[in-house]
């Protein structure tokens, strides 16, 4: 990669399609939400582009796209219109597709991104509306041995949002990072499950390579078919340097189609694209045009949640870590579990925050990743883990008691307290209460005895831990400590 | 304006129809015809004239987001020229 950074700049565009979850779809009122049903059952006269059908805007798509543009920093088109794209596809019951050619609905916005503690703005050209089209499989005939293809109408009219970016990322780890920051945005505002592997979340990449230091932008090539973030990373990576190659070896990149074959980690010509303007884009007669105030627009951005962005920018003002900041932000819910646990909490600000990103980044974390859970899942509330959290830090408890309680807890759902009192599991911080098993803990370990004596200091960490296994790790370690010390002297 | 043979060839690709010589000798000029009648409408001076998106003085036309019933898998079929297992069958789609 170095030597083609060195001679070549690689120059990267994605198109990004990503399923909106309204109830119903975009022009009718079937169901969007056709997972797991059985194949042509949400479909009706209009998403199956019956002759004579009439499609009418679905108000929720606008307002949810239009968050969208807001979140990503465009500009909301106070006039904009449908188009019809013509192609002949078995996936198009019309044989067009509604979608939107010259005004889309946001335009001209932005997405920061942050790759090796560089921060920097990924231009958004543009964020418009259209349908998705229904599904096909490809089969062949166990007679004739002839493919022939199926088609479920299902998906066809749901809402899709394509999300174009400028053509301003330059490294594949770069294009990653756009794409989780842009997933995390649709996920944070609500719009889109955003998930990549379910095909609600699409991703299209244009890429060309040009002379260091050169203007004009080389030819581009699109490549399709990649399934994962880490497949749209390996493909540019492919792909810079395949067309490097061919440009060291003087030949001409051909502007065409690739797809991503991920088994075989390269891509392949699919067809050449001539004739761009063949869709014979028109505006959609069948739609009037939509007029988006700025009063509609700054009605959406009131809705709008606090963004990641903004949010990790307040966690880092409260003296959080960057790599707290960003893990406490990875998702709403887990950012909104660590906040409740925090105000629980009613420490100093800064304190509460440290101590809840603690827990919820530490013991949580863990129970989470060891069941492959996420946060909604998680059995405590906010509050029963801060109360664990405080008799912690108020020494009700030693650490490692805490963590058995904490273990119990997400057990049997009882409250921190509750299983102290039951168990009796507080921690003995009275030099009376411990000075009796202190005094046993030496007469039972002469020999940790004469090593300390004999200058080695570590022997006492022995010595504590046997205090800790009497006391059922309730003693506190450093009265103990202390004890010892102070006895081990005396009896010298 | 005088379209050229290729020119309807590829319009007639486009659209999915297929044509006959003779075919292509009489839509090219009817077709050139239509077009002549386009380049009337062009000559007009549209300076400062907004374009029309629609033709109707109608804008924001939505409904809310509620689901109606759909048709019944029996009833998405009955058209189709061919199904199987509950989709649409035709014929392989080249890539
Ligand atoms: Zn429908």
């Amino acid at each position: 990669m170095t030597a083609i950074a060195t001679k070549y700049e690689t120059v990267i565009g994605l198109e990004v399609h990503c399923q909106l979850i309204t109830r119903s779809k975009m022009f009718c009122s079937c169901s969007a939400d056709y997972s797991g049903a059985e194949p042509n059952t949400h479909v009706c006269p209009v998403c199956l582009g019956m002759p004579g059908v009439l499609p009418v805007i679905n108000e929720r798509a606008i307002e949810y796209i239009t968050m969208t543009g807001l979140a990503l920093n465009c500009e909301i088109s106070e006039f904009s219109k449908f188009d019809r794209k013509n192609y002949p596809y078995p996936d198009l019951m019309k044989g067009y597709q509604i979608s939107q050619y010259d005004l889309p609905v946001c335009h001209d916005g932005w997405l920061e991104i942050e790759v090796d503690d560089e921060r920097r703005r990924i231009g958004i050209e543009r964020v418009h509306m259209e349908e998705d089209t229904a599904r096909l499989l490809h089969r062949t005939d166990a007679v004739t041995g002839e493919g022939y293809s199926l088609i479920d109408v299902n998906r066809s009219g749901t809402p899709l949002m394509e999300i174009v970016s400028r053509p301003d990322m330059r490294t594949p780890a770069e294009a990653r990072e756009y794409l989780v920051r842009l997933r995390q945005i649709l996920r944070y505002i609500g719009v889109s499950d955003a998930n990549m592997e379910e095909g609600n979340f699409r991703c299209d990449a244009n890429i060309s390579l040009r002379p260091v230091g050169a203007e004009r932008l080389g030819t581009k090539v699109e490549i399709k078919n990649m399934n994962s973030f880490r497949a749209v990373h390996d493909a540019i990576a492919f792909e810079e340097i395949r067309q490097a190659r061919m440009l060291d070896a003087g030949e001409r990149i051909v502007q065409e189609t690739r797809g991503w074959v991920d088994e075989r980690g390269e891509t392949v010509s699919q067809r050449t694209k001539e004739e761009a303007n063949d869709y014979r884009y028109f505006p959609e007669p069948d739609l009037p045009p939509l007029k988006l105030s700025r009063a509609f627009a700054e009605a959406v951005r009131a809705k709008l949640p606090e963004l990641p962005a903004a949010k990790k920018e307040r966690f880092l003002a409260l003296r959080l870590s960057e790599h707290e900041a960003t893990a406490l932000t990875e998702d709403r819910e887990r950012a909104a579990y660590f906040e409740g646990v925090s105000a629980a909490l009613g420490l100093e600000p800064q304190r509460s925050a440290k101590l809840a990103a603690n827990w919820v980044l530490g013991e949580v974390a863990r129970w989470l990743n060891a069941g492959q859970k996420e946060i909604v899942d998680f059995p405590l509330g906010p509050e029963q883990l801060a109360g664990l959290a405080r008799l912690v830090e108020d020494g009700k408890v030693t650490p490692n008691v805490g963590k058995d309680v904490f273990e119990k807890m997400v057990t049997n759902g009882m409250d921190a307290a509750a299983i102290v009192e039951a168990e009796g599991l507080a921690q003995i911080s009275g030099e009376d209460d411990l000075v009796e098993a202190v005094r046993r803990a030496i007469a039972a370990n002469q020999k940790a005895v004469d090593d300390y004596r004999a200058g080695k200091d570590a022997s006492i960490k022995f010595l504590v831990g046997q205090v800790m296994r009497e006391t059922r790790g309730r003693a506190n370690a450093q009265v103990v400590q202390g004890l010892l010390e102070r006895e081990l002297q005396e009896n010298d | 304006m005088a379209l050229t043979s290729a020119e309807v060839l590829h319009i007639a690709r486009l659209a999915r129809i297929a044509l006959r010589d003779a075919d292509v000798e009489r839509f090219t000029a009817q077709l050139s015809g239509i077009l002549d009648h386009f380049a009337a409408l062009a000559a007009v001076d549209t300076e400062g004239v907004e374009p029309t998106a629609h033709p109707l003085p109608l804008s924001n036309v939505m409904r809310d987001d509620l689901v109606a019933p759909s048709l019944s898998q029996a009833e998405a079929l009955a058209n189709a020229p061919q199904a199987e297992d509950g989709y649409i069958r035709v014929r392989a789609v080249l890539e």
